[in-house]
């Protein structure tokens, strides 16, 4: 009797694992579900304007100049520029504390990149996504808050460009029609900079780029147009103009930071192995299987190569996408589209090159350096873009060339294609020395992927990573994982264990069968 | 003079079965956990994995009980009697057809041998995979929201010892079954496990007394009247 209870609840033991292994998930919707319906409830919600700024006698008239516009503003939004003139958006650089460095002011005043190289000496061009007008004249334009250009995000307008040199609007600009969209920033307002960063669509982040503008939720799960339709200003809320979340392209303290937590907790899936997972791996890691989904992003640029001419002349030529993978002015390129992440370990702080930091090992040089380790760092998806550019191996600096000038005989690279002479200016500029030797040095740029979050089933699967060979994080360092890794000799030392058990137990077997002949069955009948 | 003797009583035998097939699964899902191989796909691996590790330990809890409710556990008493003629018979008696040198009776159903594969099965590889099994689970666990860590542990070690044990383990599986086969005939006994009865030399009470003393009396008495 006692037997048949033990028997009763084990058979019911047993039925609850058969249960729960096997019984479909998820036929009542979780907390994490009705979590996830409030939010899309809460943000597919579009907001109506609060004010119709056509509507403002002060925007009704004709500006001549784009100061005058901030002057409108500023009569209304009074001291609102003297916060942006506090953000980074405005002063191309964060004050911020680096171990090693102490407080530093980073930004592209100071540091260099493995794409264009450097922002100095060429800002007539790239002041074009700087929130300012008039950056010709440096110390003039930092201290008039006239400069402050507000529509650069705030306008509604597709017309607004700002192509007129030196950060202004181009000539043909209807300020006065422009003024008078203005509103929230939207995803068109911050991608004029942030999707076309690097000079083209795509090119820099690989996980921001034009198609986000309206895309399908395979591609962007918070952006899509078929979903909810999410702003950048959604996640990248602001206070104060202070603007929550940026990228350690150029940041480095592990602060003000946007989060998947922000919204989603930290306790986000209904599995508990997957929370668990949360403590070591991003969301990202998981969440965003790949990137570049729409249009290929670069993902190396060799500017050794660059200076070929063609009778006498510079050429381009373009690969299957018709993106360029030559131009005589900069070099060779490769593109990549739907690229895998590469992974690292990351803990919020980050260090950069600057102008002046003097390299050793040139393999590769990091541009960016990503800190973190096991111990106290997550796993994040970067794309890599991998160059190589300019170096001065006896200075053991590297080189931020004059490339720009609009005619020949000024020593710019992409006129005279002369290393030595874009070197020697470049470097004179920055006020670094120049050894008259130009060499080229291996450099990576990392990039943390943190958007085109998939949709939940096409997250990254367990044995992407937990596999022996060739898994996503196959050369991550500093612990051990389960499926990939294994101690040394141990498989080897079980195989032969078995192995030879199975030879020991076949060969008894054999001798058994070999021998039957003298056994005396008397003693088994 | 031989008879059909009940000699594995039900649970003895559920408790068996149920542990091979647990420790089957735990194998077939464990090396592919290890990354061995791809069969379920590594989270369902895991899952199976889990839940058979959580019914073998309540499985654990159930025969520890029973063992020492039955007094079953002193047929795992250790000795040295008869440990050298039985190494002696598996590796030459056998061959030129000796007899057993160890009578199997109701109250001593393992051989010399058996006695001591199998305690230090329970209570060093088993345990061994339990303890490390359990660290391995455990080692982050979600309390109160949130993630707790035991950092002590080390996740490498951890591994290396539940999968040294995995293959101890799977050793043992592959001789114990071979073993099996040495019975009067090749399949009696897993016959036995089967039903419960076994053919045995009928025991006299005489040798009982002398052999194992009084103190197995009960638990024998009643195993036999079933």
């Amino acid at each position: 009797m006692k037997k048949n209870i033990a028997i009763v609840v084990l058979l019911n033991v047993l039925a609850v694992v058969a249960f729960h292994l096997w019984w479909p998930s998820g036929t009542t919707p979780s907390f994490s579900e009705q979590k996830m319906k409030e939010l899309r409830l809460a943000y597919a919600k579009k907001q109506d304007k609060a004010v119709d700024h056509s509507k403002f006698e002060v925007l009704q008239k004709r500006f001549d100049h784009p100061q005058q516009v901030t002057e409108a503003c500023i009569s209304c939004h009074q001291e609102r520029h003297t916060e942006v003139m506090k953000s980074n958006h405005w002063n191309w650089e964060r004050e911020e504390y680096i171990e090693g460095r102490g407080v530093t002011y980073l930004g592209k005043k100071n540091m260099l990149n493995n794409f264009c190289i450097g922002a100095t000496g060429n800002e007539q061009a790239c002041a074009k996504c700087h929130v300012g007008y008039g950056y010709e004249k440096e110390e003039a334009f930092f201290a008039s808050s006239k400069n402050v250009d507000c529509l650069s995000c705030h306008n509604n307008h597709e017309a607004y460009v700002k192509t007129g040199g030196w950060g202004n609007p181009g000539g043909q600009v209807d300020l006065a029609a422009v003024a008078q969209t203005v509103g929230k920033p939207t995803k068109a307002n911050c991608g004029t900079c942030h999707f076309m960063s690097g000079g083209g669509n795509n090119v820099k982040h690989g996980d921001l780029e034009t198609a986000q503008l309206d895309c399908s939720r395979e591609v962007d799960v918070h952006m899509a147009s078929d979903g909810v339709n999410m702003e950048c200003t959604a996640c990248h809320t602001a206070e104060n103009h202070n603007i929550k979340g940026k990228l350690y392209s150029l940041s480095s303290e592990n602060t003000n930071r946007a989060t998947c937590q922000d919204c989603h907790t930290s306790v986000a899936h209904q599995d508990e192995m997957l929370n668990t997972h949360a403590a070591k791996v991003s969301c990202q890691a998981c969440h965003i299987p790949e990137y570049a989904k729409v249009n290929a992003t670069k993902m190396t640029w060799d500017w050794s190569t660059a200076g070929k001419l063609k009778d006498g002349k510079p050429f381009e030529t373009v690969d299957a996408d018709h993106n360029h993978d030559y131009m005589s002015i900069k070099g060779s390129f490769t593109w990549a589209k739907n690229v895998k992440p590469e992974y690292v370990w990351f803990n919020g702080t980050a260090d950069h090159y600057m102008f002046g930091d003097q390299v050793d090992t040139l393999s590769p040089i990091q541009v960016n350096r990503l800190h973190g380790s096991f111990t106290d760092g997550q796993i994040i998806p970067v794309k890599v873009h991998r160059a190589k550019q300019p170096y001065d191996p006896v200075h053991k600096l590297l080189i931020q060339p004059y490339v720009y000038s609009p005619e020949k005989g000024h020593g710019a690279y992409w006129t005279d294609f002369d290393w030595k002479q874009a070197s020697q200016k470049g470097q004179q500029q920055l006020g670094l020395p120049f050894s008259g030797q130009v060499a080229f040095a291996r450099t990576e740029m990392y990039w943390p992927i943190n958007h085109m979050v998939s949709p939940k089933d096409q997250a990254v699967g367990c044995a992407e990573c937990h596999t022996r060979q060739d898994g996503r994080l196959a050369s991550l360092p500093g612990f051990y994982m389960p499926g990939r890794d294994t101690t040394a000799g141990l498989d080897l030392f079980g195989q032969w264990l078995l192995l030879l058990s199975a030879a020991g137990v076949g060969g008894h077997a054999f001798l058994r069968w070999f021998t039957r002949g003298r056994r005396h069955t008397s003693h088994h009948a | 003079m031989k008879r059909e003797v009940y000699i594995y009583p039900r649970f003895e035998r559920f408790w068996h079965w149920a542990q091979s097939l647990l420790i089957a699964l735990l194998a077939l899902t464990g090396f592919e956990v290890h990354g061995s191989y791809t069969l379920l796909g590594y989270r369902h691996a895991v899952r199976v994995h889990e839940w058979s590790a959580w019914a073998l330990m309540a499985l654990i809890v159930f025969a520890i009980f029973w063992h020492f409710t039955t007094g079953a556990w002193k047929q795992y008493i250790p000795t040295r009697r008869n440990l050298i003629e039985q190494l002696r018979y598996y590796t030459h008696g056998i061959f030129v057809g000796a007899p057993h040198p160890v009578r199997k009776t109701v109250r001593r159903k393992m051989n010399p041998l058996q006695v001591w594969v199998y305690l230090s099965l329970k209570v060093l590889f088993i345990p061994l995979m339990v303890g490390s099994g359990l660290l391995y689970m455990g080692y982050r666990f979600m309390y109160g929201g949130q993630l707790q860590g035991l950092s002590f542990v080390d996740l490498g070690s951890v591994a290396f010892l539940h999968t040294l044990g995995a293959y101890l383990l799977l050793q043992f599986v592959l001789v114990h079954v071979y073993m099996t086969t040495t019975g009067h005939t090749l399949t009696a006994n897993i016959r036995s496990m089967i039903t419960g009865y076994e053919l045995l030399e009928e025991d006299t009470p005489a040798e009982e007394t002398s052999e194992e003393g009084p103190l197995r009396q009960s638990i024998q008495e009643e195993l036999i009247q079933r």
